[in-house]
């Protein structure tokens, strides 16, 4: 065969590059911010270079770690009561004949259905009548009802690529259901639920509406910190925020692929 | 049924939703007991093996061991092992981990265990294999560690579902013989589920040969192998060979009556439950012998004579193997020597190896499996 130039290259390279500023085009808008000191029309490039910034920030005086330690707190609330319903749920999801199973696994789908604004304003109110509004339990409680979706899939999906022969030697050789599950099912099982506590840790700690409505102003997450310092006209601490937001998504997006093994990911949703 | 079996399934019932796999059956295990399930798949062999296991609950009927009813009991208090087809070695535990287990559930003091632990991988040949993981191991080691881990809890039954059908044919010719021996040393009662005749064979020291979820016949191997009660039976202990004829009985004779492709023939009916009317004849390929038609070699008495051509001539190994033409039917004959295709040839088949069934009522299609 004769080698051909390929002309192809040329299309490929532009949608390439085209994507590839979509992407970072953005984020090194926000990485420059971060250092600008002084930045303004119509100049492309900051004036000036510098950290003053993040010393505001991570002040004792300046609030983002304040926000930080509370958004870690709630996602980490948020992924033991999500793990906590989701474990029991995704064992009997993957194991027992249920009738209606497909529509039991939509139905964790549901709050992520409906438009969030209006539910959001409704659980305000309501939580509100019974003393939830602006405390740390009442914000987890509306992580969880986002996360159960990823928490109870990918926990299904990963009982059920434990075989079920696994858990029935240790039956057969005197382990009671609880042992079995305790010293088989769980520590196989615990990559796919390692991968549901990240999304449900990433999902809540990136979570606005809900903890707007809920939290606001008593619990100051570190999405809203970012809301108040952005429509303040603060670019340099939103963008810090917003970077401090960033690291553990990527850290943990990273990881995720370890934990999520092709076996588990195919039973997803199944 | 002895009444003082070991092992008691008493007109046991069971199945999955509305459907019946096994029903009304009895059976009965000595201690000490080698048995073997044999059947083809979806005949109830494994659902049997796994209702005793306490994986699947009959419907109706009983379970019990040494005079103690188990029907109801979880599989985690009958005091059975159970060896699995996929072997189920637990991927997160070492081979030490994966013997060990039963031992630590049973709360034995870790010298114990790691003692028992040795002694069963050197029963088993898994010495120094201890620290690695079943993923580390060969298919033959994994079924070792399998067995180790079902023996080392020293059940009072223990249950084998296809143990061998993941090996390589090589590896499980021997290790049929190391767990067979291995159950004799040890003098355990055993179930074993098979599909393979010649494993069960081997293996146990009584067949239990099971279709569409009852018992056709069991006994001794010679006894399933060289008195088959039912066509089933004798067609899956590898009687393929199957024709049509009609029978008179008279007294102890039984008269096969002539056909197109052969003479009268008188034999003798050897203890055989037969009555006057149509039958089945089935026999072995390997039980027949080959003659040319000049051949005038006396008939032995009781034998049965047929003439026929060779339609084809194969050479499986040790003997040729002749597809004999009987009008329509054709027949599997073995000989030492190869006739020419298209010969005429005579196929004798002696007494004792002719299998003769009633033909049940109505329109009996052959028995396949």
């Amino acid at each position: 065969m004769m080698a051909r130039v390929d002309f192809w290259w040329l299309p490929r390279a532009f949608v390439l590059g085209l994507l590839a500023f979509v992407i970072f085009g953005p984020l090194t808008n926000l990485v420059l911010w971060t250092v600008a000191e002084k930045w303004y029309f119509p100049h492309m490039l900051p004036l000036e270079y510098g950290f003053s910034f993040w010393q505001r920030v991570f002040s004792p005086r300046g609030n983002a770690m304040e926000s930080l330690m509370t958004s870690i707190v709630i996602a980490a609330l948020t992924v033991i009561a999500s793990l906590a319903l989701a474990i029991p749920a995704g064992y009997a999801l993957s194991r027992l004949k249920l009738p209606f199973r497909g529509l039991i696994l939509l139905a964790f789908l549901i709050p992520q259905a409906f438009p969030n604004l209006p539910v959001y304003v409704n659980i305000a109110r309501f939580f509100y009548q019974i003393g939830l509004n602006g405390t740390i339990a009442g914000v987890v409680m509306v992580h969880v009802t986002h996360g159960l979706v990823y928490a109870v899939w990918i926990a299904t999906a990963a009982f059920s690529a434990v075989d079920i022969d696994l858990e029935e030697a240790a039956r057969s050789i005197g382990a009671g259901p609880f042992r079995a599950f305790r010293d088989v099912t769980l520590p196989l099982a615990a990559p796919g639920l390692m991968a549901s506590a990240i999304f449900v840790f990433l999902e809540s700690l990136d979570e606005f509406t809900g903890s707007y409505f809920v939290g606001a102003p008593d619990v100051n997450t570190l999405p809203l910190l970012l809301y108040t310092a952005g429509s303040g006209g603060n670019y340099q601490i939103a963008s810090i925020t917003a970077l401090l937001l960033l690291v553990p998504s990527i850290g943990f997006m990273l990881v995720v692929e370890r934990f999520l093994r092709a076996d588990v990911l195919s039973k997803v949703g199944h | 049924m002895d009444m003082r079996a070991f092992l008691k399934v008493e007109k046991m019932s069971v199945g999955y939703g509305t459907t019946t796999v096994l029903d009304k059956l009895d059976l009965g295990i000595e201690k000490g007991e080698f048995v073997a399930l044999l059947g083809s798949s979806g005949c109830g062999k494994t659902t049997l093996l796994r209702t005793i296991a306490g994986f699947a609950k009959p419907f109706a009927g009983s379970i019990q061991v040494a005079d103690r009813d188990v029907t109801q009991m979880p599989p985690d208090k009958r005091g059975m092992a159970l060896v699995f087809q996929s072997y189920a070695l637990w991927p997160h535990m070492t081979v030490a981990q994966n013997i060990g287990y039963g031992l630590k559930l049973q709360k034995h003091s870790r010298g114990d265990i790691d003692a028992r632990v040795s002694e069963m991988q050197n029963l088993l040949g898994l010495s120094g294999l201890g620290n690695r993981k079943p993923g580390q191991l060969s298919g033959g080691q994994r079924q070792r560690v399998a067995l180790g881990r079902a023996l080392a809890v020293d059940p009072e039954i223990l249950l084998l579902d296809e143990p061998l059908s993941n090996l390589d044919a090589r590896i499980r010719l021997t290790v049929r013989h190391e767990i067979r021996s291995l159950q004799k040393r040890l003098g355990i009662t055993a179930i074993h589920v098979t599909h393979d005749r010649e494993e069960a064979m081997v293996m146990a020291d009584r067949i239990v040969i099971m279709n569409a979820g009852r018992i056709e016949q069991q006994g001794s191997p010679e006894e399933v192998y060289n008195k088959p009660a039912t066509p089933f039976v004798a067609a899956f202990m590898g009687a393929e060979n199957v024709l049509s004829m009609q029978v008179s009985v008279k007294g102890e004779q039984i008269e096969l009556q002539e056909g197109a492709f052969n003479a009268a023939t008188v034999t003798a009916r050897a203890g055989r439950r037969l009555a006057t009317g149509p039958v089945e004849l089935r026999f072995r390929a390997e039980a027949a012998s080959l003659t040319g038609n000049g051949d005038g070699a006396a008939l032995e008495p009781g034998a049965l004579e047929l003439r026929g051509q060779v339609a084809s001539v194969s050479y499986p190994g040790g003997h040729w193997r002749h597809a004999v033409r009987l009008g329509k039917d054709e027949i599997l004959v073995d000989a030492d020597t190869p006739f020419d295709q298209g010969a005429t040839v005579k196929v004798r088949i002696p007494a004792q190896s002719l299998f003769i069934f009633n033909t049940p009522e109505g329109p009996a299609g052959p028995h396949t499996f």
